[in-house]
C-alpha cells in the first residue's frame, strides 16, 4: 500500500550486501542509537505511572505487530485476536498454577498453544474470505473465551487465576523497571523478526496473497501453506504476548479478554496504518495511551466531578468516535500523516514529487 | 411444551434481529456489527419517549419506532455512505466503532443500571398460559410481530416498487444504477428497515425483561442465525433463527446453562465448515466478498 519512505539522496548501493542491510546510512544509525538511548534511559527518570504505561505500550505493540503481519500483510482479517492472547495467558496461568511450571516452560508452551490455535483459526481461511473469515475468527474467539471461563468456574478460580512472579536462577523477576526492559526486549525482538520475515520469501508470498490470490497462485505460491503460515506465526507471537501479559499482571481472568480487546487491536492497526510495521507501533501507542489521555482531558473540564463515575463510558464513546474519524478521514492512519509530514520537509519548498519518481 | 414455547420465543427474537443483518447485507453487501447497539438504542429511545408521552403508551412506542428508523437513515447518510467501496475490514470496523460510540453515549445518558421501560409506560407484563406452557405477554407480541414483519417483508420485496428496487440493487448494483434506481435511497431504506426491525426487537425484549448494557450480546448471538440461513436470504434467517434457538435451548436444558453464550457460535463454525454460504444463500456470495 505504501511506497518506500523517500530518501533525500539518490540510490548508491552497489552490491547485494549493502542492499540487505537493515540500516543503510549513518544518519539512520545515529537516529537508532539516540532512540535506543532514550528508551534505555527512560525507566531511570520516569514515574511509576509512566513506566507502567510504557510497558503496556510494548505489550500492545507485540500483539499489534503480529496482527499487522496477519491482516496488514497477508490480508487475512481476524477479529479473534483477544482469544489468542487469552489462550497464551491461560496456558501460562494453568501451567504455573497447576504444575508450578517455571518461566522457561510456560513461554514455549504458550507459543505452542498459539501455533495449534493458529492452525485452527487459519483453517477456515482456506475456504473463506473477507467478511466470512472475520466472522469465523470472531466465533472462535467466543469458543476460546468459553473454554477459559469453564476452566475458571470448574477449578474454583471464578475471580481469576493468580500467578506468582517468574523466577530465573533463583532471581525473582518483578518490579516495574525489570519488566520494562523485558517487555522492551520482547517488543524489539518481535519487530526485528517481523521486519526480517517480511523481506523473506514468505513475506513476499504474504503480500502477493493479499494483493490478489489468484495471481499469487498462478505465480506458484502455495496459497494454503502460506495462509496457514501467516496464521501460525501471528498467533504464536500473540500467545507469547498473552504469556507476558499474564506474568506482567500476575493475574489472569476471562473478563480481561472480551471482544473489546480484539477490537482495540484491530483499531491499533487501522489507526496506525494498514500494511506498515511502524503503523502497528504507532497504533499500539495511540490506543494504549488514549484512555489515559481522555481521563486527563476530562479532568481539565470544569465539571469533571459529574463525569468521574462514568469515565469509562466517556472513554468508550471517545474511542468509537476517534475510530470513526480515522476510518473516514485518514484511512492510511498515523503512518499516512507521518509520511505526509516527511514528504513535506523532504520536498520543501516544493509541494509535489516529480511524476517520474512518484511512479516508482 | 414449555421447551417448545421457549424455542419459539427465542427463535422469534433471533430471526427478528437476524433479518436486520440480512436486509443490509443483501442490499449493500455490508455487515452491520452495530446492529446490537442500534437495537439497544431503540430500547432506550422507548424509555425516553415513555417519559415524554407518559399519557399514552401507543404514542410512545410509535414515536420510538419512528425515531429508530430515522437513526438508521442517519447512520447510512452520515457514515456508511462514505464507506461504500472501501475495504471489507474498514466497513465492518466502522460499524463496530459506531457500536462502541453508541454504547458509550447510552451509558453516559442512562447509566449502566437495568431499566424497565414497561414501568415507565405503566403497562404490565402478564403471564399467559398456552396449554401447559407459560409465556409472557410481550414475548407473545414479539412472536406475532416477527411473523408480521417477515410476512410484510416478503410481500414488500416481492411486489413493492421499492422492494423490487432493493432486490435489484442487491443483485447487481451497477446495473441497477444504470436502470435509474437511486442506490443511495435504496441503501438508506435498507438501513431504515433494518434498524426498525432491530429496534422493535430491542423494545419488546426491554418491555419483557428490562434493558441493560448487555443487550447487544443477544444481537451478536442472532448473527449466526442470519449466517446459518444464508446472509442474503430472508427465509434463511427465519429458519436459521429456529435452528440456532433450538440448539441453544436444548443444550442449555440438557447439558449446561453456561453453554448459552457459546452455542450459537459453535453452530456458526459448523455451518462455515460445511456450507459457508448458508442453507438458502447463493453460493457466489463467497467469491464476491
Amino acid at each position: 500500500m505504501f511506497r518506500a519512505p523517500p530518501r533525500a539522496s539518490g540510490y548508491f548501493r552497489t552490491d547485494y550486501g549493502q542492499d540487505l542491510k537493515l540500516i543503510q546510512t549513518r544518519a539512520e544509525w545515529s537516529a537508532l542509537l539516540a532512540f535506543t538511548a532514550i528508551l534505555i534511559a527512560t525507566p531511570f527518570f520516569a514515574s511509576p505511572f509512566l513506566l507502567d504505561l510504557c510497558s503496556q505500550v510494548f505489550l500492545a505493540s507485540i500483539g499489534a505487530l503480529s496482527l499487522m503481519l496477519l491482516t496488514g500483510y497477508a490480508g487475512q482479517i481476524s477479529l479473534g485476536h483477544a482469544g489468542l492472547i487469552a489462550a497464551g495467558a491461560f496456558t501460562t496461568g494453568i501451567l504455573a498454577r497447576e504444575m508450578n511450571a517455571p518461566f522457561w516452560i510456560t513461554l514455549p508452551a504458550s507459543a505452542l498453544t498459539g501455533i495449534v490455535l493458529g492452525l485452527i483459526f487459519g483453517l477456515p481461511s482456506l475456504r473463506l474470505r473477507g467478511l466470512y473469515l472475520a466472522v469465523s475468527t470472531l466465533a472462535l474467539h467466543f469458543v476460546v473465551i468459553y473454554l477459559g471461563g469453564e476452566y475458571e468456574t470448574n477449578r474454583g478460580f471464578s475471580t481469576g487465576i493468580l500467578i506468582d512472579p517468574p523466577t530465573l536462577f533463583r532471581w525473582k523477576i518483578s518490579g516495574a523497571r525489570v519488566w520494562y526492559f523485558i517487555l522492551l526486549a520482547f517488543a524489539a525482538g518481535t519487530l526485528l523478526a517481523c521486519i526480517n520475515l517480511l523481506r523473506s520469501r514468505s513475506g513476499r508470498a504474504f503480500r502477493a496473497i493479499r494483493a490478489r490470490e489468484t495471481v499469487a497462485e498462478a505465480l506458484g505460491i502455495g496459497i494454503a501453506q502460506y495462509k496457514l503460515l501467516a496464521f501460525v506465526v501471528s498467533s504464536a507471537i500473540t500467545s507469547v504476548a498473552g504469556c507476558l501479559f499474564a506474568y506482567y499482571r500476575g493475574f489472569v481472568s476471562v473478563e480481561a479478554f472480551d471482544l473489546f480487546l480484539s477490537i482495540q487491536y484491530v483499531a491499533m492497526i487501522i489507526v496506525g496504518g494498514m500494511g506498515s510495521l511502524l503503523g502497528a507501533l504507532l497504533g499500539a501507542a495511540f490506543v494504549t495511551v488514549f484512555p489515559y489521555a481522555i481521563e486527563g482531558l476530562v479532568g481539565l473540564l470544569p465539571n469533571a466531578k459529574v463525569l468521574a463515575g462514568d469515565i469509562f463510558a466517556v472513554n468508550y464513546a471517545a474511542f468509537g468516535l476517534v475510530m470513526i474519524l480515522f476510518l473516514l478521514l485518514e484511512p492510511l492512519g498515523l503512518v499516512g500523516i507521518w509520511r505526509r509530514v516527511q514528504n513535506y520537509f523532504l520536498l520543501w519548498p516544493f509541494k509535489y514529487r516529480p511524476l517520474a519518481s512518484a511512479r516508482k | 411444551m414449555q421447551l417448545i414455547t421457549n424455542i419459539v420465543v427465542l427463535a422469534s427474537i433471533y430471526s427478528l434481529i437476524a433479518c436486520g443483518y440480512v436486509l443490509i447485507y443483501r442490499v449493500s453487501r455490508a455487515l452491520n456489527l452495530a446492529h446490537g447497539e442500534l437495537m439497544m438504542l431503540g430500547a432506550y429511545l422507548l424509555l425516553a419517549t415513555a417519559s415524554l408521552f407518559s399519557g399514552s403508551a401507543v404514542l410512545a412506542i410509535v414515536a420510538a419506532v419512528a425515531l429508530s428508523a430515522t437513526t438508521g437513515v442517519l447512520v447510512y447518510v452520515l457514515l456508511m455512505r462514505k464507506m461504500t467501496g472501501e475495504m471489507v475490514l474498514a466497513a465492518i470496523l466502522t460499524t463496530v466503532a459506531l457500536g462502541i460510540l453508541v454504547r458509550g453515549v447510552l451509558v453516559l445518558i442512562w447509566s449502566s443500571q437495568q431499566q424497565y421501560p414497561a414501568q415507565a409506560l405503566h403497562v404490565g407484563n402478564p403471564t399467559l398460559a398456552i396449554g401447559s406452557a407459560h409465556v409472557s405477554a410481550w414475548s407473545l407480541v414479539l412472536v406475532l410481530l416477527n411473523a408480521a414483519v417477515y410476512g410484510g417483508l416478503f410481500i414488500f420485496l416481492r411486489y413493492g416498487r421499492w422492494g423490487i428496487r432493493m432486490r435489484a440493487a442487491g443483485q447487481n448494483a451497477l446495473l441497477a444504477a444504470q436502470r435509474g434506481i437511486n442506490l443511495h435511497r435504496v441503501y438508506a431504506l435498507a438501513w431504515a428497515l433494518s434498524t426498525f426491525t432491530g429496534a422493535a426487537a430491542g423494545m419488546l425484549i426491554a418491555l419483557d425483561s428490562g434493558v441493560t448494557m448487555s443487550m447487544p450480546v443477544i444481537a451478536l448471538k442472532a448473527f449466526p442465525a442470519a449466517l446459518v440461513g444464508g446472509l442474503d436470504s430472508l427465509a434463511g434467517a427465519l429458519l436459521g433463527g429456529l435452528i440456532v434457538a433450538s440448539a441453544e435451548v436444548l443444550l442449555i436444558y440438557y447439558v449446561d446453562p453456561l453453554l448459552s453464550d457459546v452455542v450459537p457460535f459453535v453452530v456458526l463454525i459448523a455451518m462455515l465448515i460445511v456450507r459457508p454460504w448458508g442453507l438458502f444463500g447463493t453460493r457466489e456470495e463467497l467469491d464476491r466478498v
